[in-house]
């Protein structure tokens, strides 16, 4: 005689210490199996699109900090390209050369955060959060030192940066370039060959190959499932064609190669920092652009390779002071798609472990 | 004899009715108990947080009194002042004996434990037998809380800690099953006079595994699922506020307090040791064990519920009965050899054959959990 | 460097395979008939040499006459990109074939502009609202909302 028993419905629900935001996925569980996902968003929408219809281009930059507020940086530098793109707007090269030296620096942030919390979730008590928070507090202070602000930063404009960096920036940065490698070298030795770590992370959460590219997913996500495509070196934008770099990939595009992947990009980041620091040039941070932008009549889509993937504006534009249409491509947002497929078959402690490796910002999701 | 013996013999000899002298140190008996129990509480909670703070590159809590002594007693007061919230559906009884039960079974166990040659509450000749059964008192309480509470994380999280519970009883047993051959006696005071070697040495495999096994049973991590803030929001207590979550939280530092002090007298000896008086050494060696619980929960990510029933059964179960097995073996020879003049020699054959298990075993038995699920 | 391919090959190639469903031709955009999206959004999907097996963006906007959902296509094999538009001109009840089957990731970007601009997908296996509750009245994003 079978034992009846009913699958049990389970909201791991929008307060969650570990859904990184107010994000709720409606488990449905047999026993400790979970059977079914659905997830769920749209706690944080704020209706960015539509704000930024009634703002000026320069007005709309504060707005793209708060869609991926972990990496604002990167959110600033993607929407200035689309408007220099829509405007034909050339920047000049210290501008591109600190665009790149920041962007890279809040690569690394970012990354420390995502692997400090993957940490947390496997449920080592904030131990490997901490060691990773220590570094970036050191990178926020270069950002407060640059543009006065730690999380919301505000600092790139149209045609190139607010304005230029302080003298104490260059040589604080240098001496954070040479120190880094050792500590990611400590944070390899805490983690990477850590039995329980291993256990729980390897063969966990597989993104096949071809569901992850027809799924739309990119950044680390879809580097680690084996698929060599990194816009820095697929579609350069900006002055990426002028520095060396690999790209780290994965193969099993399990858990574990996630968090590989991560780890080397912020090696890589650092090879990027090195070689833009030398070559830095001397110059104006800004070019000359009229107060109120009015671009030609038109669209334009640019991306760049944000650290959660590839994060695009599309902007159409009517030849007003604001644009008329503002479309954000968030990464956070189509890297949830193959949720159900990578949880099912998997535990409940699996559910919060492969979540947190496709490392989502919750601004960016329901903008 | 014991302090409350020769007290009841005191009050004996100035002609105090019959009853009195039975009652009189029983309570005196219970308050020294909840003393010392709050004292040692308080000590490893405040290690714990400095403890954990210095493993983290921060400096832990240092601003409630001077280097943060005071810490325990701002949160105890804080918690005492909050609002007491029953679920609407809840079972209200089953809610509510819960933390008591949780605490209840700590304190009981430390009638037996000895702080010194004859400073205990009761020498029973069955010490380690109470102990052990006490002990499986704290399953039922994690399932009253779970249950009572009318939720399904904390149903889910009763369900994992029973399980938990449960399986990691049997290894420890057995390893304490080790040392009672090797002492011959039950009795707690017997056990620490049998030991002129720790019997650590004598017995590594006995003594990893029941570390390991006390742990899980500890809910501290690397198996700390019950309440597993990352998952299950802190598990089978989530519905509980005010002083029936201190009482939880008691209990469960009480239970470290208890578990280190049988730790202790099994095998680390008690309170032998050369300088110190001999209630210092027990101290002091309680709180190395509380240190290394420390140690471990910084440094280690949580294990899975399937990875960690695998690690039970089918790993510390075959190595514990080897190790009884082997224990037994090398009993049966003491009386060729001479276990108190040549303890040395088993020392080193017994950690041989424990590396060698361990590999073996790890090799052969144990495969870390299921892994996907058909669907 | 991601090519973005003419929009005039790639017109003739599509006329030939499937024809009259090509409006107009922009620098690197095609404009279909919505009634031959799916056909021509599995023409360039399947088509050795074009290839395009990743959905980058869908987006909805409002010109106040009609809406138009453009389709950002990308080829990882052969690092080409293409912008495929359409049109709905009907404002109450716009209708627009659903690329679910083709790519995956259509899956959320195609209920969020239902939610956000009310374009029905046709053959979405859930079309519901994903930002907004689901008794919400309305599409916010639409130029006459406010």
């Amino acid at each position: 005689m079978v034992l009846k028993s009913e699958p049990m419905l389970i909201s791991m629900g929008p307060h969650h210490p570990s859904t990184h935001g107010v994000f709720r996925m409606r488990l449905v569980l047999d026993g400790e199996v979970i059977v079914d996902v659905e997830p769920m968003v749209g706690y944080l929408h704020r209706g960015i699109e539509k704000l930024a219809e009634t703002r000026t281009y320069t007005q709309v930059i504060p707005l793209t900090d708060r869609l991926d507020y972990l990496g604002s940086m990167t959110n600033n530098w993607a929407y200035v390209i689309a408007v220099e793109k829509l405007a034909s707007i050339k920047v000049p090269e210290r501008a591109e050369y600190l665009r790149v030296i920041i962007g890279e620096l809040m690569r690394i942030s970012s990354h420390l955060m995502a692997t400090g919390f993957l940490g947390n979730e496997l449920g080592c008590t904030f131990t490997p959060l901490l060691y990773m928070f220590r570094e970036r507090e050191k990178i926020m202070d270069f950002f407060e030192m640059v543009c006065g602000q730690r999380l919301t930063y505000n600092y790139m404009r149209i045609g190139g940066m607010s304005q230029d960096i302080p003298e104490e920036f260059l040589p604080a940065v240098k001496k954070f370039v040479a120190e880094m490698p050792h500590y990611i070298d400590e944070y390899e030795q805490l983690l990477s060959e850590n039995e329980i770590l291993l256990a729980r992370t390897k063969g966990v959460g597989i993104l096949p190959r071809n569901l992850a590219i027809s799924s739309s997913v990119t950044g680390p996500v879809l580097r680690a499932s084996g698929v060599q495509w990194d816009l820095r070196k697929s579609d350069p934008y900006s002055i990426y064609d002028r520095f060396e770099f690999d790209i780290p990939t994965g193969t099993v595009s399990d858990v574990y190669d996630r968090y590989l992947v991560r780890i080397q990009e912020m090696r890589q980041s650092i090879r990027i920092l090195e070689q833009a620091i030398k070559q830095l040039p001397a110059g104006e941070a800004r070019s000359k652009v009229p107060l109120l932008l009015r671009p030609p009549v038109g669209e334009a889509y640019a991306h760049i390779e944000s650290p959660k993937g590839e994060l695009g504006f599309y902007l159409v534009s009517d030849g007003s002071i604001a644009p008329y249409r503002c479309r954000i491509r968030a990464p956070s947002f189509t890297n949830i798609t193959a949720l159900k497929d990578m949880l099912v078959g998997w535990k409940i402690a699996d559910a919060v472990v492969i979540f947190g490796s496709i490392d989502i910002v919750l601004g960016e999701v329901d903008r | 004899m014991g302090i409350l013996g020769h007290f009841q013999k005191w009050l004996v000899e100035h002609s105090v009715p019959d009853w009195a002298s039975y009652v009189v140190p029983a309570l005196t008996g219970i308050i020294i108990a909840l003393l010392f129990l709050f004292l040692m509480i308080i000590v490893f909670i405040y290690l714990e947080r400095r403890g954990l703070g210095r493993f983290q590159i921060r400096p832990g809590p240092n601003r409630a009194g001077p280097w943060g002594v005071l810490q325990a007693f701002a949160d105890f007061i804080k918690i005492v002042t909050k609002e007491d919230i029953v679920p609407y559906a809840a079972d209200k009884p089953v809610h509510f004996l819960a933390p008591v039960v949780s605490f209840f079974s700590a304190i009981m166990i430390l009638a037996v434990i000895p702080i010194q040659k004859d400073a205990y509450i009761t020498n029973l000749n069955i010490g380690i037998l109470y102990v052990s059964a006490i002990s499986s008192l704290g399953a039922i309480a994690i399932f009253m809380a779970g249950y009572g509470s009318n939720n399904k994380y904390s149903l889910i999280a009763a369900m994992r800690g029973v399980a938990q519970l449960i399986s990691y009883e049997v290894p420890v047993l057995l390893a304490i099953a080790g040392v009672l051959l090797i002492s011959g006696s039950l009795g707690m005071v017997d056990i620490v006079e049998s030991q002129n070697v720790p019997f650590i040495l004598l017995q590594p495999l006995g003594f990893l595994i029941f570390f390991i096994g006390v742990g899980a049973e500890l809910n501290r991590s690397p198996s700390d699922l019950m309440e597993a803030e990352s998952e299950l929001v802190t598990g089978y207590h989530i519905e509980y506020s005010g002083m029936k979550f201190a009482l939880f939280y008691l209990g469960e530092y009480g239970h470290m307090v208890v578990a280190s002090a049988v730790m202790t007298t099994i095998y680390l000896s008690g309170w032998k040791g050369p300088i110190l008086p001999p209630a210092m050494w027990f101290l002091v060696k309680m709180v190395l064990v509380c240190l290394v619980f420390v140690w471990i929960r910084a440094t280690f990510p949580r294990i899975r519920v399937d990875q960690l029933m695998s690690l039970a059964w089918k790993f510390l179960l075959p190595l514990a009965l080897l190790n009884l097995f082997a224990t037994a073996l090398e009993v049966m020879w003491q009386d060729k050899i001479g276990w108190e003049q040549f303890p040395w020699p088993f020392v080193f054959l017994n950690l041989g054959l424990a590396i060698v298990f361990i590999l073996v075993g790890s090799k052969l038995l144990f495969k870390t959990g299921g892994g996907q699920v058909e669907v | 460097m991601t090519v973005a391919l003419s929009g005039k090959d790639l017109a003739t190639r599509i006329g030939k395979a499937i024809p009259q469903m090509v409006i107009s031709i922009a620098d690197n955009s095609i404009t279909v008939k919505s009634q031959g999206l799916f056909q021509v959004a599995k023409f360039l999907k399947e088509t050795p040499g074009l290839e395009f097996d990743m959905l980058v963006n869908i987006s909805g906007v409002d010109y106040l006459d009609y809406f138009e959902v453009v389709y950002h296509l990308v080829s990882l094999k052969h690092n080409h990109s293409i912008v495929l538009k359409t049109i709905c001109l009907d404002r109450d009840n716009p209708v627009v074939p659903s690329v679910v089957s083709l790519w995956r990731g259509a899956d959320f970007l195609e209920r969020e502009e239902y939610d956000l601009m009310g374009i029905r997908f046709e053959g979405h296996p859930n079309l519901r609202r994903i930002y907004l509750w689901d008794g919400f009245k309305g599409h916010p994003l639409r130029r006459d909302y406010l």
